[in-house]
Order: C-alpha cells, then structure tokens, then sequence
C-alpha cells in the first residue's frame, strides 16, 4: 500500500491502476492456519499442485520439481489432498497447540 | 496455430494472473483463468462482469491481472467485450493498429440472468470474442444467493433448505443450449478436474479467435468451497464428482457437432457428490426422497440428452 | 478565415447529427432506435454501408448495452458516438457514471423526449436533466445548424487532454430531431478533419502496457478518486472555450456558453434552455416595441454550469424567470431553477425568482404565451407557474 500515492490529485486519472501485477505486494500467506510441507523425496514432478493451486503458491522449479510460496499460500489444502503420491502434508502453522 | 500439450509439463510457465488476490482459500476461479490465460494465444484483454474475481483481483489500488483488464458494470460484459472487439476492428482497419484477443469473463451471475441479454446480443451480433461463465452455481459475491445456474434442490440463501420448500426448486438453465441455439462456431464445458480436456478447448477457441470465425462460449463449473459448503480442500474432487455422477457432462459443440468429450460410462451415485457439500445434505434426509429423485432423473435425462444428440451429424 | 468548403443544404435534426458524426469520420457507432433518435442512427448505418464511412456499426440490443459497447471501444481508443432519448437515456443511467469516471470521450446525440408514464415521444429536457449529475458535459442545441456543430465540435472538446469526459449534444425531440432548417455542413470528412484529426486516446488499452481499468475502490480510496474526478471537470471551461473559439473561427459561425438577447438594460430576464428560445426572443421584440423591458438568456453550454457567466448577466435584473421544460416531483424548484438560484445565492442583491414549467411531452410555446407569463407574475406571491395548462 506504501508504494501507492494516497493524496487524489497524485492518483492516476480515471481510477487505473497502472501498475499490472502489483497485488504482489499482497502478502496473503498470513491468512493460513494450516501449511503444506512437501516431501521431495515422493513428489515425481506431475505438476498437478501447480496447476491446481488457486494462488499460484507453487513455484514451479526449471526441472519441474516444486516448492511452496509461503508468501501468498492460503493452506486451503487442495494440492495436499490431490498429490496423487501424498508428498504433500498440511501441518498446523506455528507448530499448533502442543 | 494454438500450443498442444501431450503432458502436463508442455504448459507454459508465465502467468498473466499473480498472486496477492482477495479469493477465498481453494477458490475454483483462478485454476481455470490460469490455464485459460495461457492456452489463448497471443495479446488479449479480460473484460470481467462484477462479481467474485472482479471483485477480488483489482481491490484498488492492487491489481492481480498482468494483462489490459476492464470492468464496466454486472450485466455487460458481453456488451463491453463487443465494444472493445468493434474498436479493435477499425482501428486495425483505419489506422493500423496491433489487434488482440477480447476475452469475456462473467459468473452465472452476469452470464444467466442479468448478463443474458447482452450476451445474447453480442452471440448474434457474432464479434470475434470469447464468454467464460465461471459457474459456481449462485451469486456466491453478494451471499450465495440463488440463481439461474442453481441445480435444482441446492440450499442457497434465497432457496434456503426450509421445512416446506427445501432448496430450489427449479432446474438449471441449460445455457450451453441458449449459446448453440446462436449457431457459434465453438461452445464447450469445462472442468478443473480435467486440465487437458479443458486445454485442448481453450486451444480450439485460442484458433477460432486467432481466425475470426466468430464468438466462442465456454461453461466452466466452478467449485465453490464457501458457497458450496465444504473444506477449502475439496475443490478438485468436487469438480471431479460432478463429472463422475453425470452431474456436469464435459461436452463440445463443434461448428454443430455435439461430442461428449469425457465419457462416463458407470457414473458414481449421485450421493457421491452430493454428500460432500453443505448445500445438499438435506437431499440425503428421507423426507426429501422425491426431490433427490427428481435431481437423479434431470441428471439421467440430461445424460441421455446429450448422447442421443450427439449421434447427429449436427445440431445446426 | 472561416472554412470555405462547406455546402447549403436542408436536414432534420436527426440527418445532421448523423452527418456530423459522419463528417467527426466516428470509429466505431453503438446505438439502440428510438423515436425521435431513430433517424441518427439509421443514416450512419446508411453511410456505413454504403462504404462512405469507415466505422463499425454496432446494432446493439439495448441502450444499456449501447453505452456499455460505447465504453468498451472508447477504453480501447476509437472515436465513439452514441444517441438515445428519454427511456432509452434512463435504461442506460448506471453506465453514464461509469462512463464519465473511466473518463471515455463518447459523444451522444440525445433527442430530448419526455420520461414515461404517460408514454409520450414529443419535446421534454427529462432526459438531459436526468445526465445532469453524472459527469458529462452538455450542449443544448437551439437549431438544426447547432446540432451540427456541436457535435463535431463536441468530439474535440471531448477528445482534449485537458477534457476526456463524454458529451451530450441535446436537440429537441420533433422540433428539432424531425424538423428540416437549412443549414451549413462542410463538404465532407476531409474538410473537418483539418479542425479534428483522428483521437490521439490517453491510456488506452494496449497489450504492451496493461493496465486495470474499472477496479473496486473501498472506503480508503473512493473518495480520493471521486474528488479527483470532480476537479477535473471543474476545470474543463477554459479548455472548452479554446475549442469553441477555434471553431468559431473554422466554421464562421459564433459559439459560445450562454446567447445573451436584449440583456444589458433588462428588469425582467428570461432564462431558457433548447430550441424554444427563439420563441421567448421573438416575445421579447414585440414586448420591447411596448416598452416592456425584457431579455433573454439561453444557455448553450449546461454542464459544467456556467455559473459565472449567468450571474453576470442575471444580477442586475430585477426579476429572473426561469424556464423549465421538465418537472423535478418533490423538489423546491425543477432543475434549471435550481442551478440559476444557486447561482444567483451569493449575490448581496438578488433578484426576484419565477419557475416557468412549460412545454411538456411536446406542449407548443407561442409568444402569446411569454405575455401571459408577465400578467401573471404581476401577483408577487407568484413563484411558480405551468405554463399553458388547461384547470
């Protein structure tokens, strides 16, 4: 929000938003209660996580294999549920009531 | 010539929605305009109706759209994305300017009823654009409140399941039929569940729009884990339900030729997918046996439908 | 050195909107029929055909649909003309907002038509009083000639970097829209083209630089957005009157905000908008021949309400009577009333003020009638009066 000018007459006109892309600075992983911990050694790279995840989540690595963007993840669990090997666990964020 | 993938790998990796966006854990919108946005070959621009992805990807001042995006009211998309496909005709003409894609993007909210008539306008008109009906079956934005798109007997805040009227009592609209009965070149279903199937017909409509045959149409289920009432989990598997239990055939209208495209030989009971969803539960109590009869003879009829029309060589 | 290549000819109302947006060489045409609109939109289809006319004709299936097409293709740069009249503006209300926030350049040809019910397709200002809060900027046309004009005028002030807010030209329904006047028009779309080259859009869409167009603003930004929108057509007046003086010139024909007539040394001044003001001033020449010292005002430019210019001329006048043809139900005075005692508020002596509710769904005005407007505001305790009203 900092990046963006808040007196109206710094605003670009007619309400744009010119800057494509910047919901990055959105940080939506603080609305997890659960994260998903994936065991590389049982992913095969089918990628499904990745096509599956509704917030682009997944970082898709140059050899196809994956890894959580803990930044924008929402723990809503789909890629756990839907890895067709398990590789993927969701865990309590902060380590949950011991 | 629109990019064929024989594996899950070939789909390209740069994506024209990021994250940062306001859509609720397991959301079934954004999976499907991923994809879409990079199936579709080429420059384009998303003219999206109000609702749940407008509302949720440009929360001035953030944008989750890398790509031209506009928004004009609820019921125009369709008439908006003809305005803009009308320009980028003369302009290209006139004044030789660079032309791109006009992609129309509206849930059954905007699409079935308040959009209806300019969608149907702009299908008869016949412009050179896509329609996208994100579907999750009701106006999930305002409060999950029913629509044309509801299945019969869905809980939805104005079809509550009451003691005397439990859920909706109405069938879904049949839109896929209201696009064919315009003669468009391309009208499909598709699904989250089935990522290649759903590819291979953004392919198609990337190649029609490529060609300027005319306006394409696609229906796309869209799981809702709020409005449908389950976990945030669950949003594959119950796309994946509702093609399994014929609930939702995954079918093309290719220039008149009707082809089922998943077939589904032994469907999964209904129960299946309707067991999984808060806004069915009360269909599995014995007091509504007769309308969970009802919903099971809709599916079959509308199985049956679809397989008889597409022994014909065309619809048109 | 006025343009030279223009042609006498005669049209209605209606056939010199269509040319001038013909001769504006219009981009892209999304209009909806109806009466008294129709003939607009039926001579640019005849142009487009023909091939006189490279534009793309959008027959759309509705008014809302036709300014939501017309937003569409002005966000993506085209030079955009629309027309309506009365239900046909009102089907469309939510989108002239849009319209004007999203700052399109779109300009409408509006044949004022009564609002329904009754149906009625004659002569009422409802309609433009119905855009007057929306952001876009309006021209009442007194004439066929001035339709025309205004219009190929209006697509330059519209288009101007220090404007882009859509504009309605405003022709009276029947009077004007369906009435042959000779007129002047320019030989063809060349011969404009030297006042209006083809749009040079701001921000429009473009693949190569995406931008989002249209977001959800909540209580954080709203306001800010708004503001700046409301600014900005604050201050559009100086840049409208460049245009009008440069057209002026091109043209040969004068145009500016307001037509003073017979104001300078007036008691009593009429204030008027539309067509019947030729009526009021031919009252005024045989009222002036009594001795009865009358003017007129007629207003050219509506929105933004030239409010320096009406003060100016009002303020010495003991009596203002100001001429609507619409009623505004519930309200302390209809619309143009309301702007001129606006107005009017801050001065330290400020004339006596008369509503005139007049001409409804067509009603004919005579200057007859101008005379018995006089007798009867000769009661002080007159402050408004319909005008021709039969009980």
């Amino acid at each position: 929000m900092s990046s963006w000018p808040s007196k109206w007459m710094d605003l670009p006109m007619a309400g744009i938003i010119n800057k494509p892309g910047n919901s990055l600075e959105v940080k939506t992983g603080t609305w997890r209660a659960l994260r998903p911990v994936i065991n590389h050694e049982k992913c095969t790279k089918c990628l499904l996580c990745w096509i599956y995840c509704p917030d682009n989540a997944i970082i898709r690595h140059e050899d196809n294999s994956v890894d959580i963007n803990y930044d924008y993840c929402k723990g809503c669990g789909i890629c756990a549920r839907e890895c067709p090997v398990k590789a993927i666990e969701m865990v309590e964020e902060g380590g949950g009531m011991e | 010539m629109a990019i064929k993938i024989r594996r899950l790998s070939d789909i390209p990796r740069e994506e024209y929605i990021v994250s940062g966006h306001a859509l609720c854990p397991g959301c079934g919108i954004t999976p499907m305009i991923r994809l879409m946005l990079k199936a579709i070959e080429g420059p384009k621009v998303v003219v999206n109706a109000t609702g749940c992805l407008e509302v949720c990807t440009t929360l001035y001042p953030h944008t989750s759209w890398k790509i031209p995006w506009v928004h004009n009211a609820f019921e125009n998309a369709a008439a908006t994305a003809a305005g803009i496909e009308a320009a980028v005709k003369v302009l290209s003409r006139k004044r030789g300017w660079k032309k791109y894609k006009v992609i129309a993007i509206g849930g059954d909210g905007g699409t079935y009823d308040i959009g209806l008539q300019a969608l149907s306008g702009a299908l008869e008109r016949w412009h050179n654009f896509m329609y996208i009906c994100y579907d999750n079956e009701a106006y999930m934005n305002t409060g999950i409140q029913r629509s044309g798109g509801t299945p019969m007997g869905a809980a939805t805040t104005t079809s509550p399941a009451g003691r005397v009227i439990p859920g909706k009592p109405q069938p879904k609209k049949d839109l896929v039929a209201i696009a064919a009965a315009h003669r468009i070149p391309y009208v499909a279903t598709i699904n989250i569940a089935y990522p290649t199937d759903m590819w291979n017909k953004f392919a198609k409509a990337s190649d029609i729009l490529e060609n300027e045959e005319g306006p394409v149409f696609m229906l796309y289920l869209t799981p809702c884990p709020t409005g449908w009432r389950m976990d945030s989990s669950m949003t594959i598997e119950a796309a994946r339900l509702a093609v399994q239990t014929r609930m939702f055939p995954l079918y093309e209208i290719d220039h008149g030729k009707l082809r089922i495209t998943v077939r589904v030989a032994k469907p999964k009971p209904l129960e299946e997918y309707l067991k999984i969803q808060g806004r069915f539960k009360h269909l599995l109590l014995p007091e509504n046996k007769e309308l969970l009869e009802s919903l099971k003879k809709w599916v079959e009829d509308n199985w049956r439908r679809l397989e008889r029309l597409s022994q014909l060589e065309s619809l048109y | 050195m006025s343009c030279e290549k223009q042609v006498r000819t005669g049209l209605t109302g209606d056939e010199a909107v269509a040319y001038a947006a013909f001769h504006a060489d219009v981009d892209v045409i999304a209009a909806y029929p109806i009466t008294p609109q129709t003939v607009m939109v039926e001579r640019l289809s005849e142009f487009v055909h023909n091939g006189e006319l490279d534009a793309e004709f959008v027959p759309v299936e509705s008014e809302h649909s036709a300014l939501s097409a017309s937003v569409g293709a002005s966000l993506a740069g085209a030079r955009v003309f629309t027309a309506t009249a009365s239900q046909g503006l009102a089907l469309m209300y939510e989108i002239l907002y849009i319209a004007s926030a999203l700052r399109t350049p779109i300009v409408m040809g509006l044949a004022n038509r009564a609002f329904s019910a009754p149906i009625n397709i004659h002569c009422s200002h409802d309609d433009a009083y119905a855009a007057r809060d929306a952001g876009w900027i309006q021209f009442f046309a007194e004439t066929v000639q001035e339709a025309y004009d205004l219009v190929i005028a209006g697509f330059k002030i519209a288009e101007d970097k220090n404007v882009l807010f859509p504009l309605i030209v405003n022709l009276d329904a029947f009077i004007l829209s369906h009435s042959i006047e000779p007129l002047y028009i320019y030989e063809g779309k060349e011969v404009v083209r030297e006042f209006l080259p083809p749009r040079e859009p701001v921000n429009p869409i473009d693949p190569d630089n995406p931008m989002t167009y249209g977001p959800l603003a909540l209580q954080n930004y709203y306001m800010e957005i708004k503001k700046q929108q409301y600014e900005a057509f604050k201050s559009i007046n100086p840049h409208i009157k460049k245009v009008l003086e440069e057209y002026s010139e091109f043209s040969g024909r004068r145009y500016d905000f307001i037509k003073k007539y017979h104001v300078d040394d007036a008691d009593i001044i009429f204030v008027i908008l539309g067509s019947a003001a030729g009526t009021v001033r031919e009252a005024v020449n045989r009222l002036r021949k009594e001795g009865v010292k009358v003017g007129v005002l007629s207003l050219t430019l509506y929105r933004p309400f030239p409010a320096n210019e009406v003060r100016e001329v009002l303020r010495n006048a003991n009596t203002v009577i100001v001429m609507d043809r619409s009623c505004s139900i519930g309200s302390p005075g209809a619309q143009l009333y309301l702007d001129v005692a606006t107005t009017l508020y801050s001065l330290p002596d400020r004339p006596r003020l008369v509503n005139i509710i007049y001409g409804l769904g067509g009603r004919d005005m005579f200057p007859d009638d101008i005379k018995k407007v006089l007798e009867v505001i000769k009661d002080p305790k007159v402050t408004e009066y319909w005008l021709g009203v039969r009980g």
